[in-house]
């Protein structure tokens, strides 16, 4: 299709956890890549391995057996260290809970991920604000996460995500804590994100926001089952599931 | 991520939670006071032992009478002046270290000038008595040989007694003063040599004698109350001891396997001797204020643990963020630090604000010395470092996969 390499490859991944002697793999046999300017959605009930997928994606964890490249890079073979390093420059988290810090407010929130790329106080500060205009939240630049809708925290840490100019913006469950209307905005700010060029992927277990993406991984029982573009984006094709 | 923004972060987390923070580090305060406070004061206690030693003069052996028997019954020392003028002289004359010797009587009396008066130590002493206590004059001359031998009626004063007689700006020399009724000029006023040195006048030993302190003398009227001998170097102290109890035994015709009736003291020596009990106790008191500074680290350490438990989730974002474990490890390290040196600076600010107090209070000494801030802070760093580790090393370990679940 095109010559340019993936930006995230995923070559046979299993994740296996042990406790107790009781070895249960989360996530098997998963191969997929990820291109540069993708949006996706990662789908599947819960228990179906995705937020372990998601952690992988994160670099938050690696592959029992298998491999993730990123850029051509194998996250295994990284320290810790080096695997914070890219965490800071290269991912930016959505949470569902939004997982600002309530201490501090929502420039300081935005600015946080520079922290760790040693970028300076009043740089940081001019940064924040651009990413929080970016997502129409710089009226609230000095408010706290409490003083806050649930839709604002959301862009709040959207801002947040995007402010390292990071390859992926990694979204779980983004609508998860949301009402519908809302949820749909942010859907709709991740998606004009993407139309931009921004590579997002988003976990979710809502068929309504796997819709708005181009294409929807859906796992079942660690498994991908299903690699597909939706109706609208295709020929009408016969679905596994 | 770099130490100061570790030291931010750190500031701003703290700043959340002021009392905690406050309470968290009062161990470290009453710590770090008590040290400096307890320095400060033997420290100044230090400083009046040497200023009494060196008013003393240097190498100086005092003679006083000792213990004497009566008909069998033994006197409470000195309550016989058993020494006399003839001593004084035998002791300059037949021992080679001995440079100079004084011998002195004493009483207290009322000074009165115009209509100022004030009760002080009257003491009737030869030239001798200035030279063996290196004793300088701020203004005036000392007694000449023709007053010490007519029992003239003039007097030297203490500082004290100037300043207490004389107003400010008023020359005392010149000034006629009176004691016990008896006229008599000032020739000289004495430099300073501390508080409980200089509340003195000094009047020519014959002139004490005839004028007041003659009948307090007893019998004999060629005795006196103390001796005092300047010995040459330190290192013939011993041997001067020795023989000037040979000497005045002989003198005293002191049977062999007699007590003597006086006694030869070397009073810097004992003085020495107490110093070194002060820095016993000193550092007894310093080994007790190191206790409270060790409950106010494992007071430390404690909040930390439970501070890292209840921003589990806080370490969680971090870590996704990009943290790494160095950098969460510093981050309560530096808070840590940072209650401990917040903890030694009030402690130090409280322990001078304390000992100026008791100083104050009690009337005692106390020197502030850079030495025992330096410890404090020295002190308050370790503490941190000691009681932070452990908890900054536990909040670096958790998996920020299981740190970001956490409620």
């Amino acid at each position: 299709m095109t010559t340019v390499p993936p930006l995230l490859s995923l070559r046979s991944v299993y994740r296996t956890y042990r406790t107790d002697g009781l070895a249960v793999t989360a996530v098997r046999d998963v191969s997929f890549d990820i291109r540069r300017g993708e949006i996706l959605a990662v789908m599947g009930p819960s228990g179906s391995g995705k937020s372990t997928l998601m952690n992988m994606i994160g670099l938050l964890d690696v592959p029992t057996e298998g491999s993730i490249w990123l850029e051509g890079v194998d996250i295994a073979e990284l320290s810790e260290n080096r695997r914070s390093e890219l965490r800071a420059r290269s991912i930016g988290f959505v949470f569902q809970s939004y997982n600002l810090l309530a201490r501090h407010n929502a420039v300081e929130n935005v600015a946080l991920p520079l922290v760790y790329c040693g970028v300076g106080r009043k740089e940081r500060t001019v940064l924040a604000e651009q990413s929080l205009e970016a997502v129409g939240m710089l009226h609230r630049a000095r408010h706290y996460p409490r003083q806050l809708s649930g839709g604002e925290q959301q862009r709040i840490a959207i801002a947040r995500a995007l402010i390292a100019s990071p390859l992926i913006v990694l979204a779980d469950e983004p609508t998860g804590a949301l009402d519908s209307r809302t949820g749909a905005e942010i859907v709709a700010l991740l998606c004009s994100l993407n139309g931009a060029g921004q590579t997002v992927v988003m976990i979710t277990h809502d068929p309504g926001v796997a819709a708005q993406c181009k294409r929807t991984i859906r796992l079942h029982d660690g498994q991908v089952v299903a690699d597909e573009m939706p109706i609208s984006a295709l020929p009408r094709k016969v679905a596994a599931l | 991520m770099t130490v100061v923004q570790s030291f931010q972060i750190a500031l701003h987390a703290l700043r959340l939670n002021p009392l905690r923070s406050f309470l968290t580090i009062l161990g470290i305060v009453i710590g770090v006071a008590s040290i400096v406070t307890v320095f400060a004061i033997g420290a100044g206690a230090q400083v009046r032992l040497q200023e009494q030693i060196r008013s003393i003069g240097a190498n100086v052996l005092m003679i006083t009478p000792g213990a004497i028997h009566q008909g069998g019954v033994r006197l409470k020392e000195g309550t016989k002046l058993t020494m006399t003028e003839g001593d004084v002289q035998a002791i300059l004359e037949q021992i080679p270290e001995v440079q100079a010797a004084a011998g002195s009587i004493a009483g207290t009396a009322q000074v009165i000038h115009e209509s100022k008066n004030w009760n002080t130590t009257i003491n009737g002493t030869t030239m001798a008595h200035f030279m063996v206590r290196d004793w300088q004059l701020s203004s005036g001359r000392f007694f000449s040989a023709t007053e010490e031998a007519g029992a003239a009626k003039v007097v030297v004063l203490g500082s004290t007694v100037a300043q207490e007689l004389f107003p400010p700006g008023e020359d005392p020399i010149g000034a006629q003063i009176r004691i016990m009724k008896v006229p008599l000029e000032v020739v000289g006023v004495l430099d300073r040599k501390g508080p409980a040195q200089d509340d003195v006048a000094f009047v020519p030993l014959t002139t004490a004698k005839l004028r007041f302190l003659g009948s307090a003398s007893g019998i004999n009227r060629d005795s006196i109350a103390y001796i005092l001998a300047k010995v040459a170097a330190d290192g013939q102290m011993a041997g001067a001891r020795s023989e000037i109890e040979g000497l005045l035994r002989q003198r005293h015709r002191i049977p062999p396997g007699q007590e003597d009736d006086f006694k030869v003291q070397d009073p810097a020596a004992a003085m020495e001797a107490q110093q070194g009990a002060i820095r016993t106790v000193a550092l007894l008191l310093v080994a007790i204020a190191s206790v409270s500074l060790l409950v106010g680290g494992i007071s430390i350490m404690n909040v930390m643990i439970v501070s890292v438990t209840e921003r589990t989730r806080e370490l969680g974002i971090r870590r996704a963020l990009g943290g790494k474990m160095r950098d969460i490890q510093l981050q309560f390290l530096c808070e840590a630090l940072v209650l401990c040196l917040v903890g030694g600076a009030i402690g130090i600010v409280g322990g001078i604000t304390l000992s100026i107090t008791v100083a104050r209070m009690a009337g005692w000494i106390t020197a502030i010395d850079v030495e025992a801030i330096g410890l404090a802070v020295a002190f308050s760093v370790a503490t941190g470092l000691v009681f932070g580790f452990y908890p900054a090393h536990k909040a670096s370990k958790l998996s920020p996969i299981e740190a970001l679940r956490a409620e």
